[in-house]
């Protein structure tokens, strides 16, 4: 069965039809990325899987189960984990701290008031630190750390609940080349040894014709392409799309 | 009928006045950001300066109405003056130091004023031309109230001509709406917010002194107006100028109306429409919601750790001396030092909103007091024991924390902080104006500590015992998963929503905690006075807890309890030596906001990582 399946999705802004009846699924250990121009309605696409936007029409589902227009914070419970944009960690807490607070949630702890948190789902956390490369970074506070660190803690916030599907809104923005390469294929690593389903977005032709297993491209809110790689690369009507820019056929 | 027409003009009026202080108040905030305490006492400083001048210049026209607007300008000046020197300086601070340093200025401006015209209430001449009255349906209507109603349009219509009209105009529309992007267009933004600020205050100015004809000059002008021209500015929504005329409006029809209608609760009135207006328009009548300060994440707040050995060993002293040292002190010493542990945990609980929960709360006295009329109503209606008092104390707080935090909590910023105010005025009115069960401005006396704990020296190690535990409890919460959610909300709700989070239900609870420590705090301060007044719930006292809090250091766990104890402790002392202690505590917070931002623990904190290394 698919991780998650999306059907007839919609959603307009006034006028503007940002998302107009776009289908996909994807399968468990699969990395599925989503691309297209600016203005294709990616972010919409994204903060309607989340629950951050409600849809105006469409379905979409979680293992089976209709997770449409529920708040961010249930379909979380309910095993997706998301990467920002621009990221979003908690800046008063070390990096071990925020895994923490990822585990304590999960583990429905946050509304202790007596044991402190620092001897709560410590191991699991620096264990989870530890598998992104994270692990001497522990004790820093987010605030102070490097924008490429941001986005593996991040990362490892998304993983903490043992996601079946992860969200991931241009993961490898701000990121240096060489830490690019490397963050996805940890990604792709561990979806394919844990069965988590990777959504990502991505403007970085490199990333997305390296790592992807399949391409959904959008343009003007519908979805012109689909498929492997070398037969999105090939489509006339995505090189239409991206023309000028040379990004398709850059890539190697 | 005739009776209405005529109340509703002189509610008119009141509108028309309150409009011009109000309107002052909504320019500044709008272009600077800044809520501006002090705007209260411009208004004061307007009616006082148009008296002195108004009775030295020559009788007539010219004396009187030359008096008045050189009042006005000579307060534009003022206003100026303190921008340059003070305002200016603090822009970039969070929006709570502006508060506390233009508070700093209301005690300033209070007791310069009592040194230059002395503590009685003055009356000014009447009006030239205006004394008389005419008939209007029959009734008679003074000239004067007649008049100032035409000036709350005029001077309405005259800024939106200036705003709409000049370059100047303009440029101040334009920062309202995006300070950063007037700056990146290269507007002198120094200029523009003295010329605003200025601007802002002659009105003030012009609004008190107006009012000389109408009511006597006195001291209590300042915090009675700014109280009044918040309502007003929130109801109308910050930065509007057509939301402060029609809020005007409403409330000075209110009042005009209310005292009609149901003269009991005239005070709750307005403090019940403004609540009721931000439940549900949480931007005011014609407000935006701020627009997100740009630049992404900003500073961090600085990560919660243990304390330090030398700050575990400096508390563990301060505690064996408040131990220790009591038995050999005076009944009147003891009791100061029941007063001090009373306040490091009515900072405390203030502190677990503004700190972990980043929420401003200008109505923590709300719970304070509610916790002592808890206690003080047990005792006197149901004959309850001393520790049941006690224990009813921070129930009743809690409770109501959680009712009106059900409404605070949703909303942000200067809305939110608003919105807690109305609650702890609506909880002053009742307990000032329900007099058959409060016993009103007289309070309810008599509530003494069982006789066991009546000794001074009992009650106060029965106070230190509660307030401590209180406090390291709620330290504790701090470093439980609890208040690590709270700060999780406050960092970045985004991500705290994305981990299943619920920011509402987490603030909602963190706001009940913290009305309840306030009411252990506030049960045990009525025991100790031995009665309790609708003051404990005043505005002047949620100004101390913040004052407590600010002056300690928000981002520091030590920083309420420094707070609350060099506050008190100051505050007793001054109050002791000199007459004029209100003017030297006003120049200390202004010196401690220029030069201490992090408050005084945050500054020994910054001293000693810089010593040692950051972590």
């Amino acid at each position: 069965m698919a991780t998650l399946e999306v059907a007839g999705l919609e959603k307009s802004f006034g006028g503007v039809r940002a998302v107009q009846g776009i289908s996909f699924s994807v399968r468990p250990g699969e990395m599925l990325a989503l691309i297209g121009p600016n203005g294709a309605g990616k972010s919409t696409c994204f903060n309607m899987l989340n629950g951050q936007l409600r849809p105006d029409a469409g379905s979409v589902r979680l293992l089976g189960r209709e997770i449409t227009g529920m708040a961010p914070r249930t379909i979380w419970r309910l095993g997706v984990g998301r990467t920002f944009q621009i990221t979003a960690t908690f800046g008063s807490m070390t990096v071990l701290e925020n895994v923490q607070m990822a585990l304590l949630s999960h583990h429905r702890r946050l509304g202790g008031l007596w044991r402190p948190v620092a001897r709560m789902d410590a191991a699991p956390a620096r264990a989870l630190l530890e598998r992104l490369g994270m692990a001497e970074q522990a004790a820093r506070p987010c605030g102070i750390l490097a924008y490429g660190d941001l986005k593996r803690v991040e990362l490892a916030i998304a993983l903490a609940n043992q996601p079946k599907l992860l969200l991931m809104d241009e993961p490898t923005a701000g990121m240096a080349p060489q830490e690019r390469v490397s963050l996805m294929a940890l990604t792709a690593q561990i979806a394919r040894e844990s069965g988590i389903a990777v959504l990502f977005t991505e403007h970085d032709m490199d990333v997305v014709f390296g790592h992807a297993d399949r391409i959904l491209v959008l343009d003007r809110g519908r979805l012109i392409a689909e498929g492997a790689p070398a037969a999105v690369r090939a489509d006339p009507k995505v090189r239409e799309v991206y023309l000028g820019s040379g990004a398709v056929t850059g890539a190697h | 009928m005739e009776n209405l027409v005529l109340q509703a003009l002189s509610g008119l009026a009141s509108a028309s006045s309150l409009f011009l202080v109000a309107s002052g108040l909504t320019v500044i905030f709008g272009v600077s950001r800044v809520v501006n305490f002090a705007h209260g006492s411009l208004y004061m400083l307007g009616a006082y300066l148009a008296y002195s001048l108004v009775t030295t210049l020559p009788r007539g026209h010219l004396g009187f109405w030359g008096g008045v607007i050189g009042a006005a300008v000579l307060v534009g000046l003022i206003g100026l003056v303190v921008e340059v020197l003070l305002l200016r300086r603090i822009y970039r601070a969070p929006e709570l130091f502006q508060l506390l340093a233009t508070f700093g200025v209301v005690l300033i401006v209070q007791d310069l004023a009592q040194m230059i015209w002395g503590p009685q209430d003055l009356l000014g001449p009447r009006a030239p031309g205006l004394r008389g009255s005419i008939e209007i349906v029959g009734m008679r209507f003074p000239l004067y109230e007649l008049f100032l109603i035409g000036v709350g349009p005029v001077v309405l219509g005259l800024l939106v001509l200036l705003f709409h009209r000049t370059r100047w105009g303009t440029l101040v529309r334009a920062a309202t709406q995006d300070r950063e992007m007037v700056g990146a267009l290269g507007v002198n933004q120094r200029m523009l917010f003295t010329s605003v600020f200025f601007l802002g205050s002659l009105l003030a100015g012009l609004g008190g002194a107006l009012q000389l004809p109408r009511e006597s000059v006195n001291l209590h002008m300042d915090l009675a107006i700014i109280t009044e021209a918040f309502v007003v500015v929130v109801v109308g929504g910050l930065g509007s100028l057509t939301g402060a005329a029609l809020a005007a409006l409403l409330i000075g029809e209110l009042h005009a109306f209310g005292i009609l209608i149901v003269p009991k609760i005239t005070l709750v009135l307005v403090f019940l429409v403004m609540a009721l207006v931000l439940v549900v328009r949480p931007h005011g009548l014609l407000g935006k919601p701020e627009a997100a300060a740009r630049g992404g994440q900003g500073s961090a707040e600085p990560v919660i750790g243990p304390a330090p050995p030398a700050l575990r060993w400096l508390g563990l002293a301060t505690l064996a001396v408040a131990v220790v040292l009591p038995p050999f002190l005076g009944d009147y010493a003891v009791s100061v030092l029941t007063e001090l542990a009373i306040a490091v945990l009515f900072a405390a609980s203030l502190h677990l909103i503004m700190g972990p929960g980043g929420m401003a709360s200008f109505g923590n006295a709300a719970y304070f007091g509610i916790g002592a009329y808890g206690a003080a109503l047990a005792a006197q209606w149901l004959g309850a024991p001393m520790l049941a008092g006690l224990a009813l104390a921070p129930l009743a707080a809690g409770v109501f924390g959680l009712l009106f935090g059900y409404f605070c909590v949703r909303l942000s910023g200067v809305y939110a902080a608003m919105l807690t105010l109305a609650f702890a005025q609506i909880a002053w009115s009742v307990a000032f104006q329900w007099v058959e069960v409060t016993g009103g401005d007289n309070g309810i006396l008599g509530v003494w500590p069982s006789a066991w704990a009546a000794p001074k020296l009992v009650y106060y190690y029965l106070a230190l015992a509660l307030c401590l535990g209180a406090t390291l409890f709620l330290r504790r919460v701090v470093h439980a998963p609890f208040g690590y959610a709270l700060r999780a909300q406050r960092d970045s709700a985004l991500r705290a929503e994305a981990i299943g989070i619920d920011a509402f239900r987490i603030r909602w609870l963190g706001f009940g905690l913290a009305a309840a420590a306030a009411g252990v705090a506030g049960g045990l301060f009525a025991y100790g006075k031995g009665s309790v007044f609708p003051t404990y719930m005043g505005i002047p006292r949620s100004v101390d807890a913040l004052l407590m809090v600010l002056l300690g250091g928000v981002q520091t766990l030590s920083g309420p309890i420094v707070g609350a104890l060099a506050f008190t402790g100051l505050q007793e002392q001054l109050v002791r030596i000199t007459d004029l202690w209100r003017l030297i505590l006003g120049c200390i917070i202004v010196l401690l906001v220029l030069f201490f931002p992090q408050g005084l623990a945050g500054a020994a904190r910054a001293r000693w990582e810089a010593r040692h290394g950051d972590a």
